[in-house]
């Protein structure tokens, strides 16, 4: 008997569910184990009957053992939809660094929601400025973007932005084997990447990416200089490993750019900004030169928190 | 009481939106709605970002066509630093968009748009999908799901992500190609044209001749189209000048920088997508969507292109450029001739790809130019798979980003899906009377334009 699954996309951007297409091959084995109940990328399903018939009040989410929810949750109807799905299935699981740790939408905790609706609707310069969107079917924001388990409770976290397919399979193939936890490993991207390291920089500011970072291309990784110690913002020593999967080297790092935290912190109750503030010390930068830091810090981690309006700046 | 039919969510289409079908009395059409229902902020939130960080953030923006974004991004970039990548920058660039596109195609063909023709408009909801085609035709649902994932391995490959890129920086890409990976790539390039090719002659036997009512019934409308030609008036992707083509076929085109001059945007209460609209048609005021006189409309996506360009800019794709006009004319306006336009743009795709590989050029270590803060406005623009994308930046002078505009392929579409809908809604439903299949063909209308 194939297990019931729920699939949908919250404040998302669809990359988790393609890194499920990405699966590849294996993934025409997986599917006959699974029958998707609702899944709004692939199948028909509807929330208010098939013929629309039924009450917008009554969003139907069919009973599934597992549930699956990319995105963070941005407006009220997300944040229903995902109190349905949580009521309907017995496994949930947050896919995707959006719906761990808000992703790269919860950016706009930066502002007040009023202030991104101003700049929205009345500040583009293709825009001829209107009132805001205000109709029934056009759902309000709620107060901030969060992660999914800021609103339920949340089972199993395959964070990454996209998480890499190897991890996805293992996930599922656990929950098919009756588990209902699964976790990556506690380990830094660092603890991945091949480069060389020597724990010292040439010091000083740290650099942005205006010009390529130093290596011979017909030689690999393992003969390229560490990027902080190059003296460009690596976020590889306070990110979660597991990029490239269970085999290969650390997906930016391979196209020779530097880490930007996609997968997240490395434990629970890590403050990344924190750490890697001293990670910059250490090696000899001085951390309070990085440009835009907080934002470049807490790139895929805005909710929980992580990200809240500006206080007004010092008049100068 | 009114009688509204609610369709949501609208399915095998990427995004949150809903459609309002509202009764009359009688039963009939009295209005539709498509309702989009999500909306992120992208436009408030990257203000303050350095600006040579942009591309691997907007690429977020869409997780099919990040590739695009991350393109006109770097673009814009570009400008915005003053710079010129090297030939073998673009070139990469060029390589990396078309491949990504090819497995776009494929997704949208056979995940999203096949389950219409393959298992039927009308089957039940429940087998109308992709696990519908892999039980149906097993053999091809294999090379598909084989074939859209190599097109993803090869990025991943050369390029690490396949999906949220980082490769394309303002002044060039991150790293050069060697000539080991060059030949390493070049077999799965000429695999994946075969499928190209292959899918084009499929459809050509298999679906639209068995589909021709469909097609000159469900979702037409006589609206005008936006796309890029290059200079020689051929189908580019990645650069050229923007061509807007009335109705009738007539065209004006422009430089992409002055797309301010040609585009407006309209909001409207009832959607967070926006309207927009030809400034210099009609009135001018905005779009019209009443279907009699839809003033103000243009589509964009493949239709739009195949409509627009002179030629295609490789042999196979021109050869079924030619028999496509032959068969339906210049602009063809039938909405769900954009499945077989888009197959006839995976084709010069794939083409690409394999001509891309086999230009020495592209193995230069020549990849990318120095670049350094600069307060300046810098518009760039390409063609992603939903239709004609501006990404159009303001610096200042540390280089970060003070204000930006974006206008993203499937918005251009919002005023035509609207009116797509109310088309077939009006044609399909009488008398109060419908079933799962005539809704099912309203969304095929929307499902056309790939949104």
């Amino acid at each position: 008997m194939p297990v019931k699954v729920v699939e949908d996309w919250l404040n998302a951007c669809s990359g988790c569910e393609i890194s499920i297409l990405n699966i590849g091959d294996p993934l025409l084995d997986l599917l006959p184990n699974l029958e998707f109940v609702h899944m709004t990328a692939l199948v028909d399903h509807k929330f208010y009957g098939q013929l629309g018939e039924k009450p917008v009040t009554e969003m139907e989410i069919p009973e599934a053992t597992v549930g699956i929810v990319s995105g963070g949750v941005r407006n009220e109807e997300q944040k229903h939809e995902l109190e349905q799905i949580r009521k309907h299935v017995k496994v949930l699981i947050a896919l995707g660094s959006c719906a761990t740790y808000g992703g790269i939408p919860a950016h706009a905790n930066m502002w007040k929601n009023d202030e991104v609706f101003e700049k929205i609707n009345r500040h583009c310069s293709s825009t001829t400025p209107a009132p805001d969107q205000q109709d029934l079917n056009v759902p309000p924001w709620i107060p901030t973007c969060t992660a999914v388990d800021e609103v339920v409770n949340v089972d199993i976290r395959i964070p990454g932005c996209p998480p890499h397919p190897d991890w996805i399979v293992e996930a599922l193939t656990a929950v098919l084997n009756g588990q209902t936890s699964w976790s990556l490993p506690e380990r830094s991207v660092c603890d991945t990447c091949p480069v060389i390291r020597e724990q010292k920089s040439g010091g000083g500011a740290v650099k942005r990416c205006f010009e390529n970072l130093e290596f011979n291309p017909e030689e690999g990784l393992d003969k390229m200089r560490c990027i902080n110690e190059q003296g460009v913002l690596c976020l590889g020593p306070v990110t979660l490993a597991g990029c490239a999967g269970k085999s290969g080297v650390p997906r930016c790092i391979q196209a020779r750019t530097p880490c930007r935290g996609c997968f997240g912190p490395i434990r629970k109750g890590a403050r990344p900004m924190v750490d890697m503030m001293g990670s910059l010390t250490s090696v000899g930068l001085d951390p309070k030169t990085v440009v835009d830091r907080r934002a470049i810090m807490n790139r895929y981690i805005g909710g929980h928190g992580f990200l809240t309006p500006l206080p007004a700046r010092p008049a100068r | 009481m009114e009688n509204v039919i609610n369709i949501q969510p609208v399915t095998r289409i990427e995004g949150h939106c809903r459609v309002a079908i509202h009764l009359d009395d009688a039963g009939n059409v009295a209005d539709t709605k498509l309702h989009i229902q999500s909306l992120r902020g992208f436009e408030k939130f990257c203000e303050g970002r350095p600006a040579e960080e942009m591309p691997r953030i907007v690429c977020h923006i869409c997780g099919i066509c990040p590739w695009a974004h991350h393109l006109a991004s770097s673009k814009a970039a570009d400008a915005v630093f003053g710079v010129t990548p090297p030939p073998a920058a673009v070139k990469l660039r060029r390589l990396m968009q078309n491949i990504a596109y090819v497995s776009d195609k494929i997704l949208h063909f056979y995940f999203l748009a096949a389950p219409d023709f393959v298992i039927g408009p009308d089957a039940d909801y429940s087998v109308r999908n992709v696990i519908g085609i892999v039980n149906a035709a097993p053999e091809i649902a294999k090379q598909v799901v084989h074939m859209r994932h190599l097109g993803a391995k090869l990025l991943e490959g050369f390029s690490g992500r396949a999906i949220h890129p980082t490769f394309s920086l303002p002044g060039g890409v991150s790293k050069p190609m060697t000539e080991t990976e060059r030949q390493a790539m070049l077999p799965s390039a000429k695999e994946l044209l075969e499928f190209s090719k292959f899918s084009l002659k499929f459809a050509k036997e298999n679906v639209f001749p068995k589909y021709m009512d469909a097609i000159k019934n469900i979702g037409v409308i006589r609206v005008g189209y936006l796309g890029t030609v290059a200079e020689d008036g051929a189908l580019d992707f990645y650069d050229g000048k923007l061509r807007l083509m009335q109705p009738d076929g007539a065209y004006e085109d422009f430089s992409a920088a002055d797309y301010l001059d040609y585009i407006g945007e309209r909001v409207e209460p009832w959607s967070y997508q926006k309207f927009p609209y030809a400034k210099r048609w009609g009135n001018g005021e905005g779009p019209s969507m009443d279907l009699a006189n839809p003033s103000g409309v243009y589509r964009t996506n493949a239709l739009a292109r195949i409509n627009v360009v002179d030629k295609m800019a490789t042999p196979l794709a021109q050869a079924e450029l030619e028999e496509f006009r032959g068969a339906f004319g210049r602009p063809a306006h039938y909405t769900l001739l954009y499945h077989y336009a888009r197959l006839i743009e995976m084709l010069q795709c794939a083409e690409q790809t394999v001509e891309l590989l086999e230009d020495p050029e592209i193995t230069s270590r020549d990849v990318r130019e120095k670049i350094a803060p600069r307060a300046a406005r810098g518009v760039g623009c390409v063609e992603a798979p939903r239709g004609t994308l501006i990404h159009d930046y303001e610096s200042d002078g540390e280089g970060l980003i003070k204000s930006l505009n974006l206008i993203v392929g499937t918005t251009h579409n919002n005023a035509a899906m609207n009116l797509s809908v109310k088309q077939a809604a009006s044609e399909l439903i009488k008398g109060g009377k419908y079933d799962q299949g005539i809704l099912n063909k309203v969304e095929m209308a929307i499902r056309a334009y790939d949104p």
